[in-house]
């Protein structure tokens, strides 16, 4: 090694002031983490008894309207418009746009909003329809 | 690899347009999953139900199989893509993180394999009768 070990290394996490595009930076990888396993298992799961029989599906149903069901179906919904949104913030960065400290602290704290938001929206829709 | 000088040691690992590819490969699929995702929740709103006999008569048409296909595609090399970058950052242990991107490869594979199968099932035998 060319380095030398005396040279600083960068400031640790536990030194940084938490804010608010912290929060969403480890939300990313959260809600992602959490689309990953139990979103796509459930569709793929989904999908499977929709193809084994009216019995596997039937299960499925019984499980995915069962008030956990519910619970884990409206909590995906909410990973996956948060994920959606804070990649969508993604591509605007890789562009080289939006880190203006002020800029960046804003829309960190609007996608949240927004994607509670979506979520609402597409529950009520559900809700109200003939689901 | 050269072991001695920090130029040797990053010889041939540069970019030569192949380093990047990681990071285009989870752009290009993410936004795959933005369409595809976003057209599965608007069809499974509008769907008249979701019993049994209505989405096996939905997904049994080739418009809606072929995207289903293409968005589990699209989703688990997304997921596999992210996932081995949090591993890399979250498991440090050199053997154990090529045991756990080995279990990822077939998580990823494996899981798109059998939803792509379901798809395919439903859309060859037909709608339900």
């Amino acid at each position: 090694m060319a380095r030398t070990k005396s040279r600083p290394l960068s400031p640790h996490l536990t030194i940084w002031k938490w804010g608010p595009h912290m929060a969403i930076s480890i939300l990313h990888r959260i809600t992602g983490n959490g689309l990953a396993t139990v979103g796509i298992l459930g569709v793929v799961w989904w999908l499977l008894a929709a193809a084994t029989g009216p019995e596997a599906y039937a299960r499925f149903i019984a499980c995915a309207t069962s008030p956990i069901g519910y619970l884990v179906m409206i909590g995906i919904s909410w990973f996956f418009f948060q994920h959606m949104m804070s990649g969508l913030r993604h591509f605007v960065l890789d562009l080289g746009a939006g880190y203006e400290l002020n800029v960046n602290k804003t829309w960190s704290m609007v996608i949240p909003a927004l994607s509670t938001l979506a979520t609402v929206a597409l529950w009520a829709t559900i809700f109200s329809g003939k689901i | 690899m050269g072991s001695g000088t920090g130029i040797g040691r990053v010889r041939g690992l540069g970019s030569a347009k192949h380093g990047a590819h990681h990071w285009l490969a989870q752009r290009y699929t993410a936004v795959g999953n933005l369409l595809l995702v976003l057209w599965l929740i608007f069809s499974l709103v509008s769907l008249p139900g979701l019993d049994y006999e209505s989405v096996r008569n939905w997904i049994a048409n080739p418009l809606v199989a072929v995207p289903l296909m293409l968005m589990l595609v699209s989703v688990f090399y997304h997921l596999r893509l992210g996932m081995q970058i949090m591993l890399e950052d979250y498991v440090h242990d050199k053997g154990l993180n090529f045991f756990c991107i080995l279990l990822l490869n077939f998580y990823a594979i494996g899981g798109a394999a059998a939803g792509i199968f379901a798809i395919a099932k439903i859309a060859f035998m037909g709608a339900a009768s």
